[in-house]
């Protein structure tokens, strides 16, 4: 089979690709869906608060993914469910127009078949950081789960994971995750936090633990397990800060569930097997201005380019990446040439994309990037070869909240020989 | 003459998070400070005085393809009513299918507020 375009992934992401493809004229392309229905990780999300920005209402998370898988609906867009993506690999010596990526899927239906794609979009998400990468000592009973395991649980399945839970993380999902386990009548015993701030949106804090009388203690881990079939306790401790527990602090704490919410991880294997470079810093790929990977025709978006906070701003990259696919399948976007290197200067971990060429780039291309640490009243700088060109002061800037700044085409034009952009954070 | 509470809380109109404090006499708010803008204010004086919530939740369906359906609150209600909204839907036993917008319960727990389901279940195939 061929297929001009191939978007992998049904999730947010991968569908705001899908119709921004088509609206701007791609007629053969197919999204490829692992699970048995199109709205990814939003369907399992059915708190409010989605969709501010995008539709000026507050949506729960099957409601913002209806929106989109509507859209696609009534453009036509073609979509196998259940089918897994085994494999992405490049096609060697692939001229002008013809397929660049041998895209290795399978089905119950069809078994395992091969879609020779011209391009293709990445949109595969991401996934919670395991157990097994925190190294929490102890024993391996059951009632371990990741927070978004217990939410699928919950939301989906209608099953309790267990009464009194413990919460490792005060990130969005740990904290979702505290009011949804004591609506359902559990008792949130505690949430930890290892960081001394929460990664968690004030709001959460506020009306997910506070509203509850649920305890948020920072600086806190979890340094063991006990229970031998099912979980009996956790240790807790408080943590220096260097982040290692300190002796006699420790606190058991009687439970029979414990919950992660330690991170989310790019799900970038297929990306690796193209040969997709990877940029350490947010564990997706490293992209230029049209979010186009090191493979030409391989675009990506979403979390599995870097993880986001809110999935307006999905949609919003998404749409973007579709676009340039589009631009690309259609000739119009120029092969890359020059190109400015964005780079995270001291106070940022990182910025999206990595690279811009201003002549394939929008009028407007935005950057987005993280902060490593809670900035109050910091300045954020924009400097072109080490020339400060703006300047902006913030209130605050938090890891947990995703930053962006726009650059504009007729500047980085106007700059000679302009090598890199660097955006760094100016502490009060 | 009454005497005066403060009471702190945390405003969420923006990742700023300002620490504001609110003086109460009565029952009334008087003197709000620590806001650095009007939202801060806002926010404060209305949940000291009438803290509003969505609710979300899913509520069991027999005979579908999933066994149960999200569902919210059409408007915010009374906080104080969150936990007898939640134990009204868990009462409820819908039949499949379950469409989204699909009213599960009219005017919960006396709020004047329906709720609606927020997704599909299909009949189970």
């Amino acid at each position: 089979m061929k297929k001009d375009l191939v978007v992998i992934g049904g999730g947010p992401a991968g569908l705001a690709a899908a119709v921004a493809a088509r609206e701007a004229g791609v007629e053969d392309l197919l999204i490829l869906e692992r699970d048995t229905r199109l709205g990814g990780i939003l369907n399992q999300c059915i708190h409010n608060g989605f969709g501010l920005h995008t539709f000026g209402e507050e949506l729960t998370g099957p409601e913002y993914a209806a929106r989109y898988v509507e859209k696609a609906k009534a453009l036509g867009i073609p979509c196998s469910l259940d089918t897994m993506v085994a494999e992405l690999s490049a096609i060697p010596c692939a001229g002008p127009g013809e397929a660049k990526v041998a895209v290795t899927a399978l089905n119950r239906q069809e078994g395992l078949f091969a879609i020779e794609a011209r391009a293709v979009v990445l949109a595969m998400g991401c996934r919670e950081r395991p157990r097994g990468a925190l190294n929490i000592p102890g024993s391996r009973p059951g009632g371990i789960y990741s927070a978004g395991t217990a939410q699928r649980f919950v939301n989906i399945e209608g099953r309790m994971p267990g009464r009194q839970a413990v919460i490792l993380g005060s990130g969005d999902i740990g904290l979702i995750m505290a009011r949804r386990l004591t609506l359902e009548g559990a008792r949130v015993k505690l949430v930890a936090e290892l960081m001394p701030y929460s990664g968690g949106l004030k709001r959460n804090i506020v009306q997910c633990l506070e509203d509850f009388g649920i305890p948020l203690r920072l600086s806190t881990t979890v340094v063991e397990v006990r229970g031998r079939d099912r979980v009996e306790a956790v240790v807790v401790a408080r943590v220096d800060q260097r982040g290692k527990p300190i002796p006699g602090t420790e606190e058991e704490i009687p439970c029979d569930t414990l919950l992660l919410s330690c991170g989310l991880i790019p799900e970038n294997e297929l990306s690796e097997s193209l040969g997709a470079a990877i940029n350490p810093a947010t564990g997706g790929p490293l992209v230029d201005e049209s979010l186009e990977t090191n493979q030409a025709g391989v675009f990506a978006c979403g979390n599995v380019l870097h993880v986001h906070d809110l999935v307006d701003y999905v949609s919003e990259e998404a749409a973007q990446a579709g676009r340039r696919a589009a631009a690309w399948l259609q000739g119009g976007l120029p092969r890359a040439g020059r190109r400015i290197a964005v780079c995270a200067g001291p106070g940022v971990r990182y910025t999206v994309p990595a690279f811009v060429d201003p002549a394939r780039m929008e009028e407007r291309q935005a950057v987005r990037f993280r902060v490593d640490n809670v900035y109050r009243e910091g300045v954020l700088e924009v400097a072109f070869d080490g020339r400060v060109v703006e300047r902006r002061r913030k209130k605050v800037m938090a890891p947990g909240e995703m930053e962006q700044i726009f650059l504009k085409k007729a500047h980085l034009e106007q700059v000679r020989e302009l090598g890199s952009v660097q955006i760094s954070v100016c502490p009060n | 003459m009454e005497e005066v509470q403060r009471k702190e809380l945390v405003c969420i109109g923006c990742p700023l998070g300002c620490a504001v404090t609110v003086e109460l006499s009565g029952g009334q708010v008087g003197k709000i400070t620590g806001n650095t803008c009007p939202r801060g204010a806002e926010y404060a004086r209305k949940e000291l005085t009438d803290p509003r919530r969505i609710v979300t939740s899913v509520v069991q369906v027999e005979g579908g393809e999933l066994a149960v359906v999200p569902v919210k609150t059409l408007a915010q209600i009374p906080r104080a009513k969150v936990m007898d909204c939640v134990g009204v839907l868990k009462g409820i036993r819908l039949q499949a299918p379950v469409h989204r917008g699909d009213v599960v319960v009219e005017n919960v727990c006396g709020t004047g507020v329906d709720v609606a389901a927020t997704g599909e279940v299909e009949r189970a195939r």
